[in-house]
């Protein structure tokens, strides 16, 4: 039986705030070189709610796909903590909780499109049939139905990058983690696939955590925007942006839009010892 | 100034076409094979025929006889590419099969030997690749021991091996096919570690974010990504495992097979004879090899891999 104490408290705790997605607390990491340590994240202090986009930026080093990489569980930290969905990176990996793209769609060049897509499914043994569903569904959402069976290698640059996009979603996870994903398309197919992604995430009302280095398309994503600085890599400056969620290309032009990207210039030029 | 763009004249090699494809480029290698042959032939045979026309007191011979005589001696040096062409077509063409002077006969047990070893030898070189690959202690132990394996001389430990399989009752093919096993396996372990390996960081790393377990990661990315390099390594497999198999035949007596006619033909002084065996030796491991490499084009255009 429940105490009446123990009602109070499961109430509270039902009407607290959701609790963050990640939750990053004093956490650091040094890797061990043989020039000595290198502090490649210091202290970094985060917490990123259920459904924000997030975007990290910063100059190369200052750690921005390290920070991603330690919430996939491909890093592990040497000090602090790190939740996501509530446990910790080990197991939110081990439950498929999150999708993961990298810089490079990094597609197996053996498997059509649709196969790749069911790479993930394959792997977490899901039934053919649902296995079918989930790639009909995915291709569909990031407009590539009709590619089933092409090879990576008939695909533009482009198209790739959405079937690995397809892939991570594939997985269905509340998390999708973007390392650079259109790093090496050029400013055309980036554009037009910034839109698609932001079309993606109000559509399914994922949290998006993305890693980039252009100022123009941080801002144009981002709910939250994340400065980070290099020697040791931290957080400079955290701005939540206040623009409507619902963005066109266009907005690029308003002068809210330009406030903010000149924030973060400024903080990346702030952070940025120019000594070198 | 004139808009007008010079076009450079056409070529007016009349050997430009031919030297376009394939055909062409191999046929004058062909060409200049023979020729160089003929020439040795000629220059190797002429002391023997010499001591001939002595022994006959006959002087005065013309070059061109001279010549003649050189390309068809019983037993010379170097015997021509004709003579040998033509022992060839007696052996293969006007001889039964099952008959012991057929070279077909002979090519026939070089070949079954060839293959059961390289089968053997690749089967084990995939084993000892994925051990090697997934344990860090194979990996120290086990690659020390595979490279000094090749630096023995086969030839020494080729009748030792036959000998030793013979005293525990193990006879017929499977003794030499062990020394072609000994040679094919090397190349396949070598590939196939490096094959396994090849996955970049990416694609490791996306695997891991599946949480995929080793042996997921092993057939879904490590190993179709080595079958290029498995292939390329069969191809020098093969070509080894022949070897083994005629190095193989050279320690037992001498029954049968290409080994056997090579050992035969130096006993008896019978040069026509070694060079038809040698040339049909060839002639077998480039076929083995082109089928592997057909079997290269079909596999990959199977996986989507080539164009």
């Amino acid at each position: 039986m429940l105490t009446a104490a123990e009602i109070e408290d499961g109430l509270e705790d039902a009407m607290k705030e959701p609790s963050p997605v990640i939750d990053i607390e004093n956490l650091s990491l040094t890797f061990q070189t043989n020039d000595g340590p290198v502090h490649a994240l210091s202290d970094i202090d985060l917490k990123i709610d259920e459904g924000d986009f997030v975007s990290f930026i910063g100059p190369s080093g200052c750690g921005k796909t390290t920070l991603l990489r330690v919430i996939a569980d491909l890093e592990q930290p040497t000090a602090g903590s790190i939740t996501v969905n509530d446990v910790s990176p080990e197991e939110a990996r081990l439950n498929h909780g999150y999708g993961y793209v990298f810089q490079a769609a990094a597609l197996y060049p053996w498997r059509t499109i649709a196969k790749n897509v069911a790479l993930p499914l394959e792997i977490m043994g899901l039934s053919k049939a649902e296995q079918q569903q989930r790639i009909a569904k995915n291709m569909e959402l990031v407009n590539l139905a009709g590619f089933e069976k092409k090879y990576p290698w008939q695909l533009s640059g482009g198209m790739q990058q959405r079937a690995s996009i397809a892939r991570a979603l594939a997985v269905e996870p509340d998390l999708l983690l973007m390392d650079e994903p259109f790093g090496a398309l050029d400013e055309i197919v980036r554009d037009h696939l910034n839109e698609q992604l932001l079309e993606l995430w109000a559509k399914t009302n994922k949290t998006v955590v993305f890693v980039t280095h252009s100022i123009p398309e941080a801002v144009f994503l981002s709910t939250k925007i994340v400065v980070l600085c290099p020697r040791p890599g931290r957080i400079y400056d955290v701005i939540e942006s206040d623009l409507p969620r619902d963005r066109t290309l266009d907005i690029r032009e308003t002068p809210e839009f330009l406030k903010i990207a000149h924030r973060v210039r400024d903080g990346l030029k702030a952070g940025h010892s120019y000594e070198d | 100034m004139s808009d007008t763009v010079s076009i450079p004249p056409r070529s007016t090699n009349p050997f430009a076409g031919l030297m376009s494809g394939t055909v062409g480029p191999v046929f004058v290698v062909v060409l200049a094979i023979l020729a160089i042959w003929y020439v040795a032939a000629v220059a190797l045979n002429t002391p023997f025929q010499q001591d001939m026309y002595k022994r006959g007191s006959q002087t005065d011979i013309p070059v061109s006889q001279l010549i003649s005589d050189t390309l068809a001696q019983e037993r010379p040096v170097l015997p021509a590419p004709h003579q040998v062409i033509e022992e060839i077509y007696k052996t293969t063409v006007l001889k039964k099969i099952t008959s012991k002077r057929s070279l077909v006969f002979h090519t026939g047990i070089t070949l079954s030997t060839t293959i059961l070893g390289f089968f053997i030898g690749t089967g084990l070189g995939i084993l000892l690749a994925v051990g090697i690959v997934h344990s860090r202690v194979l990996d120290k132990s086990l690659m020390p021991w595979v490279i000094s394996s090749q630096t023995i001389p086969i030839l020494a430990i080729a009748p030792m091996i036959i000998v030793v399989l013979n005293a525990v009752g193990i006879s017929g093919l499977l003794p030499k096919a062990m020394i072609s096993t000994y040679l094919s396996f090397f190349p396949v372990t070598v590939g196939m570690v490096k094959g396994l390996r090849s996955p970049e960081v990416m694609h490791m790393d996306l695997m891991h974010t599946y949480s995929a377990s080793r042996l997921q990661t092993f057939w879904k990315l490590r190993l179709p990504y080595a079958v290029p390099y498995l292939f390329t390594s069969m191809k020098i497999g093969m070509a080894a495992s022949l070897v083994g198999a005629i190095v193989g035949e050279l320690p037992t007596g001498a029954v049968a097979g290409l080994g056997a006619r090579l050992l035969a033909g130096s006993y008896y002084g019978q040069t026509v004879q070694i060079w038809s065996a040698l040339l049909m030796a060839a002639f077998l491991a480039g076929s083995l090899v082109a089928l592997i490499g057909f079997l290269e084009k079909l596999t990959l255009k199977r996986m989507g891999m080539a164009t």
